[in-house]
């Protein structure tokens, strides 16, 4: 089974919740940080370092001599990745979609593609935890391709966590897509609020099922609760504001360790999902 | 005039809630949110939209499916998996997936593929009570959120110049991404708000990464700074080492969320004493910005 | 020599705009002959990306062998090197005081981008 667990606003608890369904679970379970700009899980999770890869792009490179500046494949690259000028094609990685376009298009093939590195993966394990996370180069735009390759390692037979990024844009669609199961986390405040409308818009877009999680319960109003209970969507966990999970989670230590009732509460959710979602697994 | 981008790495470190402190300290400043993914400053500015103007980037590619060969040309060429076969044999697109390449429209052999521009959201010119302001609203499952910032902020800098304007004001958005290099990039300041928490830490370490290698004159503060006073003293001492500017903390505090409940900035409802720090915080920017 | 100026105006004594991608227009002048003509600017302005390289290869299609501007990115600046066209940055603030400045050679041929592009 895939469970995702987003939210519109960041900070709101994402990771403290994704670690924590992780940790409460008892079986072997995949913990996969697609927050590839701010990836946080292992700050929690502490994993032994298994394996780290690099995570290469595919861009154009332009055999100069063999080039004839027809200008086809800068006429045809949408994203300005490739211009002709000089008397030759000229590539911008950092620009290159890598739609593979350009390759197709030359018609004395003068253009062929070679690697360029964007970030990383990291591999680890903590007891039944396998924890993934993806590392995006800093000044490199482009998160999809790398949360991609940390979902490579997604497996069918067991329990997969995604804490995905923040927001609704096209990290975040990469990060839920073929999710049995996505978890929003919020707050109880306006901005709490404001972006969690944005985010059920989403998955109502996407057609995903979803259930709402409420952090720091007790900080705000019940407009959140409210909300849930006009729009019919399930309110699967409250969990109270309390300076004793704040201070341990400032030092690095997860909510499950922090409190034990929570730990009971989310392997409860998650028996729950896992039977209404996962198909009993 | 002077462009101040406020943003945070980690997200939910009080970012918005220090961006409308500021819009309310400020004297003559025109305001922008480019947290266009998830923007809050509104909630709280209130605005009064005076224009609504589409946001457009890129097209998509749309297959004529009732002339459709079959021929799986289309599927072949798109590296983005977003060709879907239908019962009938057809394809079409499914928009969600496609990267606007336009590699399948220049191949069909049929030409049925059609590359309409893309609809991705709307930007606004509003009227707050501290000022003008500039916001947007990124279409769901919309992509391309960096061109939208350089678009709010182009706008507000415009309109900066024509109401000659001291300042302009950005809340910025969380990570060091594409949304938050088009919102850092030239400008005069960026203040990154952060939390004495590992993950703040951790995500402020990139963050002040990304200002250093934009060569953006950078700015520390820590919300609610008594969480981990150890921890506060950590980055402190990270912030000085680095040649950035460490500007001041403030407490945990109800006030924060109290303000945000009841619509107002930390400044208009919070108490003297959790003023007094934002306040030091906003005087202490203030002074390195004029210094140059 | 052609020399192209950014600019928002359409003479001599308009603006100098010290944006190089997103600058409206430029002022292309023939040192030789004292004239002028204007070169829009144009983008295709639902690119989701790449103002700098639109407007390096815009400047590339008027022939000039000079920019002057403000700032120029990294990805503008591989675009106009490769076609052998110097770039000046100047804090002039009209078009005919950066001509003026380069004339009395008192601007720099810039050996490196001085901002990073991105969108702006």
């Amino acid at each position: 089974m895939q469970i995702a667990v987003a939210s519109g606003k960041g900070g709101t608890g994402k990771t403290t919740v994704s670690v924590g369904l992780a940790q409460a679970y008892d079986a072997p379970v995949i913990y996969l940080d697609c927050d590839v700009e701010e990836p946080n899980g292992a700050i929690f999770l502490k994993p032994e370092r298994k394996f780290h890869t690099d995570v290469n792009v595919r861009v154009p490179q332009v055999d100069k001599d063999n080039c004839v500046a027809c200008g086809k494949c800068s006429e045809l690259c949408q994203f300005n990745a490739i211009i002709t000028m000089g008397g030759a094609a000229m590539v911008f990685p950092e620009m290159c979609h890598s739609c593979g376009g350009c390759v197709q298009i030359c018609p004395v093939g003068a253009i062929s593609e070679t690697d360029n590195c964007i970030g990383s993966v990291n591999c680890g394990s903590s007891s039944q935890i396998t924890a993934l996370e993806g590392v995006l180069n800093i000044g490199h735009a482009m998160a999809p391709p790398l949360i991609k390759a940390v979902k490579k390692h997604v497996h069918k037979d067991v329990l997969n966590i995604i804490d995905c990024p923040p927001g609704t844009s096209c990290p975040l669609l990469e990060s839920v897509k073929g999710s049995d199961f996505v978890i929003l986390v919020t707050e109880p405040t306006p901005f709490g609020l404001h972006d969690l409308k944005l985010s059920v818009e989403t998955m109502r877009e996407l057609q995903l099922p979803f259930g709402i999680i409420i952090n720091r319960s007790d900080s705000g109003d019940d407009r959140v609760v409210n909300y849930c209970k006009d729009e019919g969507i399930p309110l699967l966990l409250e969990i109270p504001e309390s300076r004793k999970i704040a201070e341990a989670y400032s030092r690095g230590e997860t909510v499950v360790q922090a409190d034990s009732r929570l730990k009971d509460n989310l392997e409860g959710l998650l028996t729950d999902l896992i039977e209404t979602y996962g198909g009993g697994k | 005039m002077k462009e101040i981008v406020i943003i945070s790495g980690k997200g939910g470190t009080g970012k918005t809630s220090i961006t409308s402190s500021f819009a309310s300290l400020a004297e003559n400043a025109v305001l922008a949110d480019c947290d266009v993914d998830a923007a809050d400053l509104h909630l709280i500015l209130d605005p009064e939209v005076k224009v609504v103007n589409d946001f457009i980037s890129g097209n998509l590619a749309v297959i004529k499916s009732d002339e459709c060969l079959g021929c799986e040309v289309c599927l072949d060429v798109c590296k983005f998996d977003a060709v879907v076969r239908q019962g009938d044999g057809s394809f079409k697109i499914d928009a969600n997936s496609c990267e606007g390449c336009g590699v399948c429209v220049e191949f069909c052999p049929a030409s049925i593929i059609e590359f309409p521009q893309r609809h991705c959201g709307q930007w606004f010119e509003s009227q707050t009570r501290y000022g003008a302001m500039v916001h947007a609203k990124l279409g769901i499952a919309a992509e391309n959120s960096g061109r939208l910032v350089s678009m709010v902020r182009q706008e507000a800098k415009r309109i900066a110049e024509e109401q000659k304007a001291d300042l302009i004001i950005v809340d910025g958005p969380p990570g060091t991404g594409c949304p938050v290099i088009a919102s850092i990039t030239g400008a005069d300041a960026v203040v990154v708000v952060t939390e004495p928490t590992l993950s703040g830490l951790h995500d402020l370490k990139r963050t002040m990464k990304l200002t250093a290698h934009f060569g953006s004159k950078t700015f520390i503060c820590v919300n609610k700074w008594d969480i981990n006073p150890q921890n506060t003293g950590d980055i402190e001492r990270f912030v000085e080492s680095s040649g950035c500017q460490f500007i001041g903390k403030i407490p945990y505090s109800k006030e924060v969320t109290k303000a945000q409940i009841e619509g107002k900035s930390v400044i208009e409802s919070g108490t003297e004493e959790i003023k007094t720090h934002i306040i030091t915080i906003w005087e202490n920017l203030n002074s390195h910005l004029l210094k140059g | 020599m052609i020399i192209a100026i950014t600019t928002s105006g359409n003479e001599l004594s308009a603006p100098l705009d010290r944006r190089f991608g997103r600058a409206p227009k430029f002022l292309v002048y023939n040192s030789e002959t004292k004239e002028f003509s204007l070169k829009d600017n144009t983008q295709n302005l639902n690119a989701p990306q790449g103002a700098g390289i639109q407007a390096a290869q815009n400047v590339a299609e008027t022939g000039a062998k000079v920019v002057i501007t403000g700032h120029c990115g990294p990805k503008a600046f591989r675009v106009l090197s490769s076609a052998n066209i110097a770039i000046y940055n100047t804090e002039a603030t009209t078009v005919q005081e950066a001509i003026s400045l380069l004339e009395e050679g008192k601007l720099v041929e810039a050996v490196q981008a001085d901002v990073e592009g991105h969108w702006v």
